[in-house]
């Protein structure tokens, strides 16, 4: 469900639910979560001309519109047959980390990061943007706004708007960039790799370095012992933009390597019938219901998925600080709430790739269209969306009109992952039907780790996930229902 | 006691592209918190329902909804929240024309379902469950509520009354702060006006507009793919059905300043009721052809003339319940 926003998209619409059932000792039954939206685009897409979708499906998600604009850009190149030029996919590469630091920025000091960055057993009323000004400064929060708004401004720059961006055509990218346009893109690249460096060192002070956080991050009420999915390079390190799907087991072997043309064979769809988003696994092994382990289908995507599958990251900086995080509670590393670490690395491999393409000196080359020769048929794509893998897969007639369009949208591939955490935690701190204000902020935590789409709600100031707990017995009664009032 | 303004928003079918929008305000968000009480965040209302239900009638001054109205619940907030407001605002595409999500009412909601849930080669469903199908939904004897997926999507204005309109996907920051600051001078336009974004069409400040003659004639339409144009010169002349010259300007042609035409997403200039009908006598005045089977096969180039003139209003569209009943 594409819709599911997600990530965004899709977003949730606004809310999450939660349904807890309990059983006669008043110990948790079954936790749910239920995502209630669907706006239908892989039917909608039928009829369109096929150079629209990446302007179509950038709407699936506000706040990762580049996500689906480049996946689905990386459609096109394929269905016409037509890579793009050098430059051109320097120039996508470069906006898509652009892209990937400001949207980890936002979640690492805006949504998820107040959860340590304050503690999450601080007072709800701190737990917000207003509690990491006291925390770290307001000079730092500013200086978070501030480099937001440099990146984000770079990419409106390149991608005509930021929020649903233009420039993605078959075989390149509409707009090349102008010579006296590259020095800001150089000053705000060093920037941004300062930034990142900087957010990795307040990370550890604030968090690694605090025993009970520490402890928190590496307990089991958030482990989960699944499968991980994630996008390499030919070395089988870390990359956004391309390269090959691999999936490591609970062990951290290589369960497999694939081009996104096979993903049929890999990935399956589930659907329950009490939420509108479907539940990705692994073909392979199958679907095995809500169960985590080797047995299960169930895998996981987005930052820690994907330090998972790589064999190391391409960066030094970003490197020393995976091999720290390595050294620190080894892998492959299940601990959901370790997602916001994993982040913070991505930041800096991020910034630094952001330097290295702002001073390479193809960017400013002005070559940046192949023009498409072939009849379109059949095209995928694919690119690792900051919650996870993101695929289109569009058949066209001869003309270019889309006739079937298919998604496997990032917060899907967690879906299953996250009802698991929502249940686990629900059965660790629920006993004997007590339940309090305490166990929303748990749970709130395990699922808002993946920076689920649903919380793009949360991508405002107030940082924290609408929520809403509704507590049955085992004969259906409703018995509470808990609010999470921001 | 309070006097300060009362400030509220809420998204329904939309993508979060209008939180957004409204996050890039920036540091102005600071200058609006000054002014106004910001009594619920999209986000937070669905936890405020109760509230909002207690709160007397007319007692929010506006509400800012964006997104198309598509699931039941939808329709039940918004009405609850036009109740309690005294202004209502359809912010962005979706709540004023239905938006990109609109062009699924070229569907009917059993397609759309079965799309999503039965046929997509990724989908493994031999029982063929469809998560709307079964309400309420029964878990363990529990009766869990989903919302209904309606049979189409509306935009806000077919479900209550609307007083403005702010246009765009999104609107942009300065569109936004213009509408907002509209609002805060008390010096209102009469309702039903679109706020915040220009009066004239989009040429009027695109950076082409001088290189483009007062009459554009064509020969032949071009289409992204395979056409890189100068970008130094009027889109539509070199062919590209830019819709420049029938949209709202108010975001400073930021599509075309990517070498890319207009797709429309700030809808119609006043008076214009159905986007899509001016749009496509439009592209046919342009073209300079006689033969009418000329025009036709110029026009046929294009290939998908809905998804062309109505990309944001579809639900607005005249031709909406003809298109439907041939479909039928």
């Amino acid at each position: 469900m594409r819709e599911i926003v997600i990530d965004p998209i899709t977003r949730l619409e606004g809310h999450g639910k939660i349904i807890i059932f309990i059983n006669d000792v008043g110990n948790v039954d079954r936790a749910y979560i239920q995502i209630p939206e669907l706006r239908g685009f892989e039917k909608f897409a039928e009829g369109r001309a096929v150079e629209d979708m990446p302007q179509i499906t950038a709407r699936i998600c506000g706040v990762c519109p580049m996500a689906h604009h480049m996946a689905s850009t990386k459609t096109l190149d394929d269905l016409y047959n037509c890579p793009p030029t050098l430059t051109a996919r320097k120039i996508r590469e470069l906006m898509y980390n652009i892209f990937m630091l400001e949207d980890h920025a936002l979640h690492v000091y805006i949504l998820g990061g107040p959860d340590f960055i304050v503690g999450p057993t601080s007072p709800k009323e701190e737990r917000n943007i207003l509690g990491v000004i006291n925390k770290v400064g307001k000079e730092n929060v500013l200086r978070v706004i501030s480099i937001r708004k440099k990146l984000r401004e770079i990419n409106l720059m390149l991608g005509g708007k930021t929020i649903h961006p233009v420039s993605g055509v078959p075989g390149g990218v509409s707009r090349p960039i102008k010579n006296n346009e590259l020095e800001k893109i150089k000053q705000v690249a060093e920037e941004s790799v300062e930034f990142a460096k900087f957010t990795m060192k307040l990370f550890k002070t604030l968090v690694l370095s605090n025993d009970q956080y520490f402890n928190l991050i590496t307990s089991d009420a958030y482990t989960h012992r699944t499968y991980y999915m994630g996008l390499v390079d030919e070395k089988n390190q870390l990359n956004f933009y391309d390269g090959k799907i691999r999936v490591v087991d609970p062990k951290g072997n290589e369960f497999a390597k694939f081009d996104v043309h096979q993903y049929l064979e890999y990935v399956g769809e589930h659907v329950e019938p009490w939420t509108y988003i479907k539940f990705t696994f692994l073909k392979k092994i199958g679907w095995k219901g809500f169960i985590d382990g080797e047995d299960s289908g169930i895998y996981s995507v987005a930052p820690l998925a994907r330090l998972n599958v790589s064999q190391s990251l391409p960066t030094h900086e970003a490197q020393s600080a995976f091999e720290e995080m390595i050294s620190m509670i080894g892998r492959p590393v299940h601990h959901t709430l370790a997602n916001h670490w994993a982040r913070v690395i991505e930041m800096i491999y991020a910034a630094e790739r952001i330097q290295e393409l702002a001073n390479d000196p193809d960017i400013t080359d002005q070559n940046i269209r192949n023009i498409p020769k072939d009849q379109p048929s059949e095209g995928m794509g694919v690119v690792e969306a900051p919650r996870g893998t993101l695929i289109h897969h569009y058949i066209t007639d001869e003309r270019g009109v889309v006739k079937q369009a298919n998604l496997i949208v990032a917060t899907q591939n967690n879906a299953a992952r996250i009802a698991l955490s929502i249940d686990k935690a629900a059965k660790q701190l629920i006993r004997q039907g007590q339940i309090n204000e305490g166990i929303l902020n748990m749970i709130e935590m395990a699922f808002r780790a993946y920076d689920p789409c649903h919380a793009c709600g949360t991508h405002s100031l107030p940082g924290n996930m609408p929520l809403a707990v509704y507590i049955y017995d085992m004969n259906g009664k409703l018995l509470n229902v808990v609010r999470h009032n921001l | 006691m309070s006097i300060r303004p009362k400030v509220a928003f809420y998204w329904c079918a939309s993508c979060g592209g209008c939180e957004e929008a409204v996050v890039d305000l920036g540091e102005k968000i600071l200058d609006v918190v000054n002014l106004v009480d910001i009594v619920f965040w999209p986000v937070a209302m669905d936890f405020k329902i109760p509230d909002i239900e207690a709160m007397p009638d007319d007692s929010i001054t506006v509400s800012f909804i964006n997104g198309g109205v598509r699931l039941s619940e939808h329709e039940k907030i918004v009405k609850l929240l036009r109740r309690k407001s005294m202004f209502v605002v359809a912010y962005g595409a979706c709540a004023c024309w239905g938006g990109i999500p609109g062009l699924a009412n070229n569907y009917r909601r059993e397609e759309i379902l079965e799309r999503a849930y039965i046929t997509t080669p990724t989908t493994v469903n031999p029982e063929k469950i469809i998560p709307s199908q079964t309400r309420p939904v029964e878990i363990n004897g529990a009766k869990i509520d989903l919302p209904e997926f309606l049979p189409s999507l509306k935009p806000l204005d077919e479900v209550i009354t609307v007083d403005y309109y702010v246009p765009g996907c999104p609107p942009t920051p300065e569109v936004t702060w213009e509408a907002i600051n509209i609002l805060l001078s008390g010096k209102l336009p009469s309702k039903g006006s679109v706020i915040g974004a220009s009066n004239k069409s989009l040429c009027n400040e695109c950076p082409l507009n001088d290189t483009k003659p007062e009459n554009v004639l064509i020969k032949e339409f071009k289409r992204v793919v395979h056409f890189v144009p100068d970008p130094n010169q009027c889109l539509l002349v070199q062919g590209l059905p830019c819709l420049g010259p029938v949209t709202r300007g108010g975001c400073s042609a930021l599509c075309i300043k990517a070498n890319m035409p207009c797709t429309g997403c700030f809808g119609p200039l006043d008076n214009i009721h159905d986007y899509g009908g001016k749009a496509i006598s439009f592209l046919g005045s342009i073209l300079d052809l006689e033969d009418e089977e000329q025009i036709r096969k110029e026009i046929s180039k294009l290939p998908d003339i809905l998804g062309l003139i109505y990309k944001y209003s579809l639900p607005k569209s005249g031709l909406r319940n003809i298109l439907r009943s041939v479909r039928k």
